[in-house]
């Protein structure tokens, strides 16, 4: 695989800040366009800029048809000089970061807002999935209609026939998550989760039953990118930016996934960053399906391929426990709002980095890692990311 | 092992009839050319032309060179399930009173990964074949078969739902004064149709087999003539939520092209009997078929239009009754459209000629209606859109193939 030394530059000079979530609900009768007027309003308000002063805008959505991101800007009253549109579902977060934050070092712009908002009304779901992408339509979602679950199923069953993972390695990572979620105001589920009810809920497609699934809904996410010392002059908290990865398709030759693209650039996550797992005092998955966080786990450099079950049994996965892992609850329990997932783990992360929790801080969380994961385009999940993220206190 | 299907009772006349619920049907274009190899029953993939990579799911271009040239091409379809899922909650609706539901990603011995329904006696980690059927929708999809045979395989109701199996089912063959027709009863008969109605105009006028026919099992002989609307709107009245697959077995046979014929008697027999019959079973059998495509293990399933393949490109030699068959041909490719969301099959069986008198001067090879008639009922078992049965016939589908202007010219010589 890789493995020249890297030749890219630092993120120095450049922060995240004001972290938006606009409470998710489960049926929303409001268009995408509303979700993003509602994050793009908390953004301003939050921040203390004007309308005007926003200058790049990145949108990620699935559900914003007719629309892209240009027609958002006469939509919301906007004149950036900087525009993206990032519809990469669980990796759109990262993509979005990345981008906008190398903007904002060359000088292409100075404030950009990154949105990730999604919309969900009554059948919209089932729609999105019979065109999610053409593969979808011609070679998936025509076999039992099963959508993503279906998918992850197959590739769940897999990886717990290779390596060993029970449903019971499963279900403490749901159930860490939903203890996480407890204090979490906006999360949708909110109900104590024990491992008799994770082992007895319904099956789904086996061996993915209903805990193990996210539920859609509707609601937005997102943040600012902007220089350092622009964030201190505003009084915003800002979070730094170590590192980051992004890639597509990586290893197209797996018959079936049993890993993502963070493996093939995980050497140059952590040697741009300067740090090792070790360091690291929480981490955000992206949790689709539990089977995903354990390939992450793995992927990322927490433990070997096919440790992933060993590392769970090994360690507590609560705020206050050993390894601290999608600490609002994740899209398990807060509930996936489309392209919003992509940025839940970044935004609650920053929470966690700049002492603005919603729910439960983790204590002395000085360093963080969030990985993105998306896009089940046939057989896989396509685009992976990750980011390591540090306290600018 | 695939239990046994059993007969089914009699219908509850008070019970509301399950309408007929598609599967997702859109398709990109390209993906169109597995519609092609799975209406004829053929596995084809996508092969480069340039380096010879086997492509799925179907692109516009090779994920290995990026060349353009790629084309369908028969495949070997061995594989090995890698992981296997019991759909239980399906977003479709077609899906939703089905499940459970088995799907698995095959792996196959020339390369991709295929997410395909599973037969019930396909199991994860097992060798598997592949075939590709038309679903419900009359889109293409795969299906993982055992790599052997098994005890009652046919009657697996996931296999079910892609064939138009005879057995159990009620069939209609429309005119049993024909050899085909006689053929066609005893074939069905012998598939394990539960009833087969045949046909029969003018009962009191004798014919050749008229003694033989109402032997053959389960066969119930029923007035019908297909030059007379009246009697077909009659038969279809009676029987016509009784009728789950449909043959339709009228023939016209004249030797003769255009200007050796003197007036048009002929040519109005010809597609009144053809043309117009075929128009009168769909006008008064369709709307009843289209809406039992649902209806349990005796659903409505197919109906099938016995062609001869000079309709795709005529023969001078008989060239009105060529004329009238690509007609039928025509009106054929409506009905298919017409009667595909209700999940029921159109099935165009194309021949050379037959070995029977209207043919009596034309040399070997004929197609015997015995062996018409076992490749109709073999085609519905498989569940194939397109047929072509006999020497002449495949003869002429792959001279088209290859360059239709041509077989044009030589047919005429």
């Amino acid at each position: 695989m890789s493995d020249k030394p890297s030749m890219r530059k630092s993120y120095e000079g450049v922060v995240i800040c004001a972290p938006v979530t606009v409470p998710y609900r489960r049926y929303s009768t409001n268009a995408a366009h509303w979700w993003i007027g509602r994050a793009l309003s908390a953004l301003t308000k939050q921040s203390g800029l004007r309308p005007a002063d926003i200058d790049g805008l990145s949108v990620s959505s699935f559900t914003v048809t007719p629309d892209t991101a240009i027609g958002l800007t006469q939509h919301f009253g906007l004149s950036p000089r900087w525009l993206d549109t990032v519809p990469l579902g669980g990796a759109a977060g990262m993509v979005a970061l990345r981008r906008a934050a190398r903007a904002v070092q060359a000088g292409d712009a100075e404030f950009v807002a990154c949105v990730g908002a999604d919309t969900n009304h009554i059948d919209s779901f089932r729609r999105n999935l019979s065109s999610f992408s053409r593969f979808a339509q011609d070679a998936v979602y025509p076999y039992g209609a099963g959508g993503p679950n279906a998918s992850f199923a197959l590739i769940t069953k897999n990886y717990m026939n290779k390596f060993g993972a029970t449903r019971e390695d499963f279900g403490k990572i749901c159930i860490a998550q939903r203890e996480n979620a407890l204090s979490v105001p906006h999360a949708l589920m909110k109900k104590k989760l024990t491992m008799d009810d994770y082992l007895s809920a319904r099956a789904i497609s086996d061996p993915i039953h209903l805990f193990d699934c996210v539920m859609p809904c509707a609601g937005a996410e997102a943040f600012l990118v902007c220089r350092e010392d622009t964030a201190r002059s505003l009084n915003l908290a800002g979070v730094r930016i170590l590192s980051t990865i992004e890639r597509h398709n990586a290893f197209p030759d797996d018959p079936i996934q049993i890993r993502g693209g963070w493996a093939r650039d995980i050497g140059e996550l952590w040697a741009m960053a300067g740090v090792r797992p070790d360091d690291i005092d929480f981490v955000e998955t992206y949790d689709d399906y539990p089977v995903i966080v354990m390939m992450q786990l793995e992927d990322l450099g927490f433990c070997g391929k096919g440790e992933g079950p060993e590392f769970v049994r090994g360690h507590s996965l609560t705020n206050d426990g050993s390894f601290p892992h999608n600490t609002s609850g994740g899209q398990l329990s807060v509930g996936q709002a489309g392209c919003a997932g992509g940025f839940l783990g970044l935004v609650e992360a920053m929470r966690q980095l700049s002492g603005a929790v919603l729910g439960t801080q983790v204590p002395d969380a000085r360093l963080g890692l969030v990985s993105g994961f998306g896009m089940i385009n046939y057989d896989r999940g396509l685009a992976s990311g990750a980011t390591i993220l540090a306290s600018a206190r | 092992m695939t239990q046994p299907l059993t007969r089914p009772k009699r219908k509850n006349p008070l019970k509301k009839t399950r309408l007929p619920l598609s599967p997702h049907a859109v398709r990109s274009r390209a993906a169109h050319g597995l519609t092609a190899a799975a209406a004829q029953g053929r596995f084809e993939l996508q092969v480069c032309l340039d380096c010879k990579a086997v492509i799925y799911p179907v692109r516009d271009a090779c994920p290995a060179c990026l060349s353009a040239r790629v084309a369908f091409a028969p495949v070997a379809n061995g594989g090995t399930v890698l992981a296997e899922t019991t759909v239980r909650v399906s977003t479709e609706p077609y899906f939703r009173e089905r499940v459970p539901w088995r799907v698995g990603m095959v792996k196959l011995d020339v390369g991709p990964v295929v997410i395909a329904h599973l037969h019930g006696d396909v199991l994860e980690g097992q060798r598997a074949r592949l075939q590709f059927k038309l679903d419900k929708g009359g889109a293409p999809v795969a299906i993982a078969l055992p790599e052997k045979d098994t005890p009652n395989m046919a009657d697996d109701p996931q296999w079910r739902e892609m064939t138009c199996d005879p057995k159990f089912r009620r069939v209609l063959i429309t005119d049993g004064r024909t050899a085909v027709g006689q053929a066609m009863a005893k074939a069905f008969s012998q598939a394990g149709a539960a009833t087969v109605f045949v046909g029969v105009a003018d009962g009191w006028k004798p014919f050749a087999g008229m003694d033989a026919l109402p032997a053959i099992e389960r066969v119930e002989i029923v007035p019908l003539d297909l030059t007379d609307t009246e009697s077909v709107r009659e038969l279809a009245e009676q029987n016509g939520g009784r009728v789950d697959i449909l043959v339709n077995t009228a023939e016209h046979v004249r030797p003769g092209g255009l200007i050796g014929r003197h007036g048009l008697t002929v040519a109005r027999e010809e597609m009144d009997i053809r043309y117009l019959g075929l128009v009168r079973l769909a006008q008064a059998f369709g709307p009843a078929m289209g809406a039992r495509g649902a209806d349990g293990v005796n659903s409505a399933a197919a109906f099938v239009n016995l062609l001869s393949v000079h309709a795709l490109v005529n023969w001078p030699a008989y060239g009105a009754y060529s004329a009238t068959e690509a007609a039928c041909l025509s009106a054929a490719q409506c009905l298919r459209a017409e009667l595909r969301p209700g999940g029921v099959k159109v099935m165009n069986v194309f021949f050379g000629p037959l070995e029977t008198d209207w043919f009596q001067t034309i040399p070997p090879p004929k197609v015997a209606p015995a062996t018409l008639a076992n490749a109709v009922v073999d085609a519905l078992k498989k569940g194939l859109e397109d047929v072509f049965v006999g020497d002449v016939a495949e003869d002429i589908r792959a001279r088209l193939a290859a360059n239709p202007k041509a077989v044009e010219r030589e047919i005429g010589e």
